[in-house]
């Protein structure tokens, strides 16, 4: 009963905590519910004339959304580069980054949710899908392995930061016997997201750009490079504009991660492009349609060749001490490294997946407005949240929010 | 094909027997395929009558609160409807309708008597809203059939009548030009080079130096695109005909990602047929009216097939190049091309096992 009440006393503060803030703190939310209501008018569209409203079609049936969810589940697959090392190697330099990857977790996974909605066909028999009052095709189908990964990643993420800071906000410590054994379960769950990710495209025998084993292996290496990546960036601005502060060796340390996860990431590109290349057969056909195009489409051609040079040149910058602990340089490379990923996880990995099409027919995709709306609005929910999160959390940590402190 | 030399490798894990599908080995032409039996099932509900057929039935705790949540809400909507006082008796019915079909199951789920509630659901409700009559069917799989399909490119012209009858059978989408059917036109000397093709093609045909071959939903007896699929709305029938429940579909494209053979649809628009073109002759899962956001296939004219007729395309052909049968039936056409012609699959590496042959003269 207690607990009830300090729990209703924690939303209530964490309410207030949230809607005060500076001049500049206001306009980033004002901006960000604008570009969500954007994206909901643009999904209002998107129902109304059904699907037709994107740049999909019969060749290519996946596009911007799918690409989108791909990637951000290796995001979201990232906090655990930092759980890692914080709660079980008890090291704890990490402690104050932590909570803030596990809030980017959770919200690139609710981005992940969002965007699988986004591109089904019926929203409205999604319910089709829940156990017990509909049928749920486990274990035969990979999206309903990946159903369960992506909730229970969520529910682990919301409950370990939760369950500590509910005990700071009361003034007490964390148990350790409590989070542990969480923390290390998010640790095994989080290759596991990513690797049943890359098993919803390795496992159709009718797409051979997707069907290679190195697919789930490269999924991980680029994950780990680009959450850890993003991270950084998200610390950098979190130590310029909030009192929490973050000492300069935690931020060393996590771009050391990226700067190996980076590596192997290149030297599986590297086994790919020599399996494609060195003796092309019918399956490269998607390769060579990626990397220098179909006779004239040539769509994809600057996307990837920008996302490798940003690639090389961020491993690059970041495999030189000298440069790495240089914190622009630094900041500049995980920008790049992180855009980099984007592309190639993105639609640089799922559209050539269908060009060629099963019998040759090459037909280019392009998103419509539409699609790139509904893709802003989705990635400021994904802002929005995770301000307000890290938002609370930072004050709970600071120690500015305590119970029945501002009494 | 026998789970014993079955060329793929699946692992049992749910623990479910895998139920023995009444396939042939027809090209191995050993003709042993008449002989395999197919066990009886017992009906036991037959015996009983009235509050037992309801009560007395073995059911467990998921079907229990399935049936459980099915009954509230079609409760509640009942409720919503009928103690509404402005709206008229057809609309409070259409609205009714509409609350039951939204919260259905699954076909491949439903027991015969609920198959045919909704069918009549889905009749009254096109009769609300248009004032016409349709005749849907709900047909099951009969015994011993299995379904297949020969193709003679020695024989094929290019003239494209198959694809017009398929869409004017299966009222596809007029506005985006749906077809399940694509002919290709291949250059002689070529061989069967799929991407030089042209599936699009607006001349005189038969074209000098160029062969035709076709291509749809080959119904394979091992199909990637069911396996796929994340609430089982499509599934393989008895008699092998590879099927989509249009109303369980949640519109994933998961299955369009998954077929080798280009077979499935997708309607990315809310589906279009003029009335006076809409064939009222209908089956639950094939030729009746789609929605947007959901996905359609060729289902060898279910409609047809079940009723002892050929598919729409096969009667179409003026050239005889489409041969369509039951595979069971040793003496049946496609049985004989089977055992005569050489015949040959395509991307047969997939282990697909398509019921679709192709053969020359």
């Amino acid at each position: 009963m207690k607990r009830l009440f300090v729990f209703i006393n924690l939303i209530k503060d964490s309410l207030d905590t949230i809607t005060r803030g500076s001049k500049g703190y206001h306009l980033w939310m004002g901006f960000l519910t604008f570009v969500m209501l954007v994206g909901m008018y643009c999904y209002g569209i998107q129902l109304d004339q059904g699907l037709s409203a994107t740049g999909m079609n019969d060749s290519v049936s996946w596009g911007l959304y799918i690409s989108n969810f791909t990637f951000l589940v290796g995001v979201a697959a990232a906090a655990v580069i930092l759980v890692m090392p914080t709660y079980v190697l008890k090291d704890i330099d990490f402690k104050r980054a932590v909570l803030i990857g596990e809030g980017l977790a959770v919200a690139a996974l609710v981005m992940c949710l969002a965007f699988v909605i986004a591109d089904m066909g019926g929203p409205s028999v999604l319910w089709h899908m829940i156990p017990v009052i509909g049928v749920f095709n486990f274990p035969d189908s990979m999206l309903t392995w990946d159903v369960i990964a992506l909730n229970g990643y969520l529910f682990i993420n919301i409950s370990i930061p939760f369950y500590i800071l509910f005990r700071h906000y009361q003034g007490k410590e964390a148990k350790s016997s409590v989070y542990i054994p969480g923390a290390l379960l998010s640790v095994f769950w989080a290759v596991g997201i990513h690797l049943v990710t890359a098993f919803l495209y390795q496992g159709l025998q009718s797409r051979p750009f997707w069907n290679n084993a190195l697919l789930g292996p490269r999924f991980l290496a680029s994950a780990f490079a680009a959450g850890p990546a993003l991270i950084i960036l998200v610390l950098a601005v979190i130590r310029a504009y909030t009192p929490f502060s973050i000492e300069d060796k935690t931020i060393k340390k996590i771009s050391l991660v990226v700067t190996v996860a980076a590596q192997i990431n290149l030297i599986m590109l590297v086994s790919e492009l020599f399996k494609e290349f060195y003796a092309p057969t019918h399956h490269s056909e998607s390769a060579y349609y990626l990397f220098f195009g179909l006779g004239e489409k040539k769509a994809l051609l600057p996307w990837i060749w920008t996302a490798i040079s940003m690639n090389v040149i961020a491993t690059l910058l970041l495999t030189f001490h000298k440069l790495r602990n240089n914190f622009r340089v630094l900041f500049f490379a995980c920008t790049i490294l992180f855009l980099a990923i984007w592309i190639e996880k993105g639609f640089g990995l799922i559209v050539p997946g269908f060009i060629p099409g099963s019998y040759g027919k090459i037909s280019e995709y392009t998103p419509s407005g539409i699609e790139i709306g509904v893709t802003l609005g989705i990635w400021a929910l994904g802002a929005f949240i995770f301000t307000i999160l890290s938002k609370t959390a930072i004050q709970i940590e600071i120690g500015a929010l305590r119970y029945k402190k501002q009494k | 094909m026998s789970s014993n030399n079955k060329k793929w490798f699946s692992l049992n894990l749910s623990n479910r027997k895998k139920e023995q599908s009444s396939s042939c080995s027809c090209g191995n032409t050993s003709g042993q395929c008449a002989s395999q039996q197919t066990p009886e099932v017992i009906d036991n509900e037959q015996n009983k009558d009235g509050f037992e057929q309801v009560f007395d039935v073995t059911m467990d705790r998921r079907t229990a609160f399935k049936k459980l949540t099915a009954s509230l809400m079609i409760g509640a909507g009942a409720v919503s409807t009928s103690c509404s006082v402005i709206s008229s008796d057809e609309s409070k019915e259409k609205a009714q309708i509409d609350w039951e079909e939204q919260f259905k199951g699954n076909y491949r789920l439903m027991t015969d008597e609920e198959k045919q509630a909704t069918v009549e659901r889905l009749v009254r409700s096109y009769q609300l809203r248009t004032g016409k009559t349709i005749n849907m069917s709900s047909k099951n799989a009969e015994e011993n059939v299995l379904f297949g399909y020969a193709f003679n490119i020695s024989k094929c012209q290019g003239y494209m009548d198959c694809v017009n009858a398929c869409v004017e059978e299966n009222n596809q989408d007029r506005n985006s030009q749906m077809q399940y059917i694509r002919i290709h036109e291949m250059k002689e000397g070529n061989g069967f080079n799929f991407g030089e093709a042209d599936d699009n093609y607006y001349h005189e045909v038969p074209a000098e130096g160029h062969f035709y071959m076709g291509t749809q939903c080959f119904h394979c007896d091992n199909p990637p695109c069911t396996k796929v699929c994340p609430v089982k709305a499509t599934w393989k029938e008895d008699d092998g005909l590879v099927v989509i429940d249009y109303d369980w579909c949640i519109g994933c494209r998961y299955c369009m990602a998954a077929c080798p053979y280009d077979g499935r649809r997708f309607n990315w628009s809310q589906p279009e047929v003029p009335e006076e073109e809409i064939n009222k002759n209908q089956h639950y899962l094939g030729n009746r009216m789609r929605k947007k956001g959901v996905m359609e296939k060729c289902t060898f004219c279910v409609q047809r097939s079940r009723a002892g007729k050929n598919p729409a395309c096969v009667e179409a052909c003026p050239t005889g190049a489409r041969i369509f049968g039951n595979l069971l039936d040793p003496d049946s056409t496609i049985r004989w091309v089977l055992e005569n012609k050489k015949v040959f699959r395509l991307k047969e590496d997939l282990g697909t096992e398509p019921k679709f042959w192709y053969f020359m003269d």
